[in-house]
């Protein structure tokens, strides 16, 4: 087997008394796209922010690339950020910042790249994911939702990484938008050959996406397969996040 | 961690454990502020500066303060005139009533008058900004694309609040010298060429200087304080309005604290 672009081994994390993360084992191999289930408040968010290192396991180890990186600060914490992208749940866009100045961040910033040129990156890549040159100099404020994640994608992929993070790319999405936008992420992610985790609790995005997909329920990864497997997961908690029920052995979080 | 102490003495709070907790929590967040300040001023006394973002929160926390700033000025100045004069009548010595205001603004009210409100209107809105850049996840945001939030957010509202509040504080000064000016002349008959003589002889540089350095450190304890609170805000509207609300309390008593830390200060070095 090829060594994976990422892998999560034994990562616990607790919040006082909450224990989020309870021994997650995970990996991705360069190229492959992996989709995490789980339900609502299950930690799906806080995996991937310990993956990326805004938040330090209080047990396990993170390797990117081979290398442990779960205590990594300053210029390694760089060198690893500088390959990874990241959606996140809420978009994140600066308000401040205009959409090409937000697709451009990293240029501008850790790049020093001249304001000219990142802005004609920056209008290439939102023409990537479908948006015009006229909303380049828009606010985030001033575009709809379904933009908005069009721009947090263009933002990620800018710099081509070799891994990207995506937090519920479609929730808050009409249908047809999330298929969209679905849509996008498999064509762009292919384009750059890049290695994907993807979490969602939307089923259609997760069988559109997933090379792989895998489950995290009461903070352990509990079962994992290729996406074909999902409908014979042959689990019971998969089975249940599948068919959206209510009743089964995973109880809402009301 | 709070229900422990309450489930043992049987659903009834412990005072003495509420103290030591309270004691704890205090010295524990002090700590954590210094620590937070060292990165703070840290990232803001080494290079690169980021010269684009200095400047627009130079007028943010600068400009848009003159009118908030000239009109607590001109009212402190005034009061205070006022009641040197009904003071120092008692005594007889109502004529030095242009210099104890020029003396009192320049060394003790200018500044303050400046850090308090602008504890208010700057620091509450440091706080709320950061913290909505904190709960819609724009911070690790920053973080994500190597942008370290202490360089990028933190240094330049930092330095900006040290080099503008002097500039707010010297207008402040002027206008509070002018408030016990308009009073004196208009309210209290006073001659105005003597008393704008009076103020201008008694006036000494050590005077000003004493405010300014004062107004340096409001400045400090104000961009901090918001950012600080800010930066821990906890999620929804309601957290980022507590770390508004906490944030301005917290800086408007660094503001009366350090002053007097900083008059006893200068008073004993001779300034
Ligand atoms: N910074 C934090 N401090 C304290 N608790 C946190 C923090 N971040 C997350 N949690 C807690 O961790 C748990 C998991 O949160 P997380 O955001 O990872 O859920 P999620 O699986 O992403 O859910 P959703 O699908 O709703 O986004 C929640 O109980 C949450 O309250
Ligand atoms: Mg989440």
């Amino acid at each position: 087997m090829t060594q994976p672009i990422l892998e999560l081994i034994d990562v616990e994390k607790s919040f006082g008394s909450n224990h989020v993360l309870r021994g997650v084992n995970i990996d991705v191999a360069p190229g492959h796209s992996l989709v995490i289930l789980g339900g609502s408040g299950s930690g799906k968010s806080v995996m991937l922010k310990n993956a990326l290192g805004l938040m330090t396991p209080d047990s396990g180890k993170i390797l990117f690339d081979g290398d442990d990186v779960t205590y990594d600060q300053g210029k390694e914490r760089e060198a690893m950020r500088a390959r990874i992208g990241m959606l996140f749940q809420s978009g994140a866009l600066f308000d401040s910042l205009t959409v090409w100045e937000n697709v451009a961040f990293r240029l501008l910033n850790a790049e020093k790249m001249k304001r000219s040129e990142a802005k004609e990156r920056a209008i290439e890549t939102l023409k990537k994911v479908r948006l015009g040159a006229s909303v380049a100099d828009l606010y985030p404020a001033e575009i709809s939702g379904g933009m908005q994640k069009r721009v947090a994608l263009a933002r990620a992929i800018i710099t081509k990484p070799d891994l990207i993070f995506f937090d519920e790319p479609t929730t808050g999405l009409d249908p047809i938008t999330a298929d969209a936008i679905n849509d996008l992420i498999i064509e762009q992610v292919k384009a750059l050959g890049a290695a994907s985790i993807s979490i969602t609790h939307d089923m259609a995005s997760a069988r559109k996406i997933a090379d792989e997909i895998a489950m995290l329920f009461e903070g352990k990864i509990i079962w994992r397969g290729p996406a074909s497997d999902i409908d014979h997961s042959g689990n019971d908690h998969v089975d249940q996040f599948v068919h959206g029920r209510a009743d089964g052995p995973i109880q809402p979080s009301i | 961690m709070s229900d422990a102490s309450t489930s043992k003495s049987g659903g009834f709070p412990n005072p003495l454990g509420w103290i030591g907790r309270a004691a704890i929590g205090l010295f524990a967040e002090i700590g954590r502020l210094i620590i937070y300040s060292g990165k703070v001023i840290g990232s803001a006394l080494s290079p690169p500066w980021n010269l684009t973002q200095i400047w627009k929160q130079m007028i943010a926390i600068g400009f848009y303060s003159l009118p908030v700033v000239g009109l607590s000025a001109v009212f402190i100045g005034a009061a205070l005139a006022l009641n040197i004069y009904t003071g120092g009548n008692r005594f007889g010595a109502e004529q030095f009533v242009p210099n104890i205001v020029v003396l009192g603004i320049t060394r003790e009210l200018g500044a303050t008058i400046t850090g308090l409100m602008l504890a208010g209107r700057v620091t509450a809105g440091i706080a709320a900004e950061i913290g909505a850049m904190k709960v819609t996840e724009q911070i690790d945001a920053l973080k994500t694309l190597s942008a370290n939030p202490f360089r990028y957010l933190y240094a330049p509202r930092f330095l900006a609040a040290c080099l503008t509040l002097p500039l707010l504080v010297l207008v402040a000064d002027i206008i509070g010298v002018m408030g016990g000016w308009l009073v004196s002349v208009y309210g209290l008959d006073f001659d105005s060429t003597t008393y704008l003589r009076n103020t201008i002889d008694f006036m000494t540089t050590e005077d000003v200087m004493v405010g300014l350095i004062k107004a340096v450190v409001f400045g400090a304890v104000i961009a901090i304080m918001g950012c600080y609170q800010g930066s821990l805000s906890k999620a929804g509207a309601t957290g980022v309005g507590r770390a508004a609300t906490l944030s301005m309390v917290g800086a408007a008593v660094l503001v009366l604290a350090t002053n007097y830390i900083m008059s006893t200060l200068f008073v004993n070095i001779g300034l």
